[in-house]
């Protein structure tokens, strides 16, 4: 019988996926399509927001959508209404995405002529945090009825995040949020966090953020 | 709650190095945690041997926990303290300018195989 011999790996758990993310990254570059991986609790508005943002780019940009779920394709028919591609992910039961199921979806997506890709990502502000899904950037999505005290509750995703946009601020009136606290505390999460607030519904902001993001394609594209 | 997808990283990396190291059967893998990392280890407990049934080299492999205490520096005062008492506010001069020195990790330390 061969003898049981201890292994020393020290390796981080989620190492593998790193090099995954990393390897996607260098495929992007080379397609010059840039991946922007949206994350947000569920409700906050991650359809509508794509929705409006597909509406302001789809003449400027080649933009292909990922949805990813637990189950369903309700986000998949709404963005396939607006004619861009779009393809739907099921996580089977997980509540996030990894590099390996990022690659899969862009291989169903089909990414060489595309500018703009975009990884909406399961509606949860714990997990997905996590997990490198092999985008160029990440944002989120922070809506009023959720709460200011959001970045204290869920520091990492607010770390992770290079933009935060902060949706329904047509329903201000109706909340105690407060505009002044959230900034702040988002920034002593992350001082370096891009912040725009937005209202799907009404279009207010959209403008900005749209512009915004054209302007990270065009430097991901000619960079 | 993605304790499910890190034990499919952990599995995936374990399996790499079987194949590498030409082992057979992995007996035991130890995992080191960070005290803050977020990781509940009964649930990773659970999904482990789920999802061990599943694999060549590690069906019925222990899956093993050892926690690293979370420490957090003041950047105001130089002074480390437990993060887990204190959370974010130094308690020597109750700054707010601190950051965790250590306990979100997640590390494989080690396998014991044939």
């Amino acid at each position: 019988m061969d003898s049981v011999q201890i292994i020393e790996i020290k390796e981080n758990v989620l190492a593998d996926n790193g090099l995954e993310a990393q390897r996607i990254r260098r495929q992007l570059k080379e397609e010059k399509t840039f991946l922007l991986n949206l994350m947000s609790s569920p409700g906050s508005g991650k359809t509508t927001t794509l929705l409006r943002t597909i509406e302001h780019l789809k003449n400027d940009l080649r933009i292909g959508v990922m949805e990813a779920d637990i189950d369903s394709a309700v986000d998949a028919e709404a963005i396939a209404a607006t004619s861009v591609k779009s393809v739907q992910l099921h996580t089977g039961g997980m509540c996030h995405l990894d590099a390996g199921m990022t690659e899969q979806g862009l291989q169903a997506l089909g990414t060489e002529d595309l500018d703009l890709a975009i990884l909406e990502n399961v509606g949860n502000l714990v997990c997905p945090a996590e997990f490198d899904t092999g985008a160029v950037q990440n944002a989120m999505i922070l809506s009023v009825p959720e709460g200011h005290d959001k970045p204290l509750k869920y520091p990492l995703i607010f770390t992770v995040c290079d933009v935060l946009l902060i949706n329904k601020i047509d329903v201000l009136p109706y909340f105690d949020f407060d505009m002044k606290k959230v900034v702040e505390y988002a920034h002593m999460r992350n001082p370096r966090l891009k912040i725009f607030p937005i209202s799907a519904k009404t279009g207010e902001g959209l403008g900005a953020w749209c512009h915004w993001l054209w302007e990270q394609v065009d430097t991901w594209q000619t960079s | 709650m993605h304790e499910l997808g890190l034990v499919s990283h952990v599995i995936k990396t374990v399996e790499r190095i079987c194949r590498e190291q030409s082992l057979r059967q992995v007996c035991s893998v130890t995992l080191e945690i960070g005290e803050v990392s977020g990781v509940i280890p009964d649930y990773l407990t659970d999904c482990w041997y789920w999802s061990c049934k599943k694999t060549v080299y590690l069906r019925g492999a222990a899956l093993r926990f050892e926690t690293i205490p979370a420490v957090t520096l003041c950047e105001n005062c130089g002074c480390q303290y437990p993060t887990v008492t204190y959370a974010k506010i130094c308690p020597s001069c109750h700054s707010v300018r601190t950051h965790l020195l250590r306990g979100n990790e997640l590390i494989i330390k080690e396998i014991e195989a044939e």
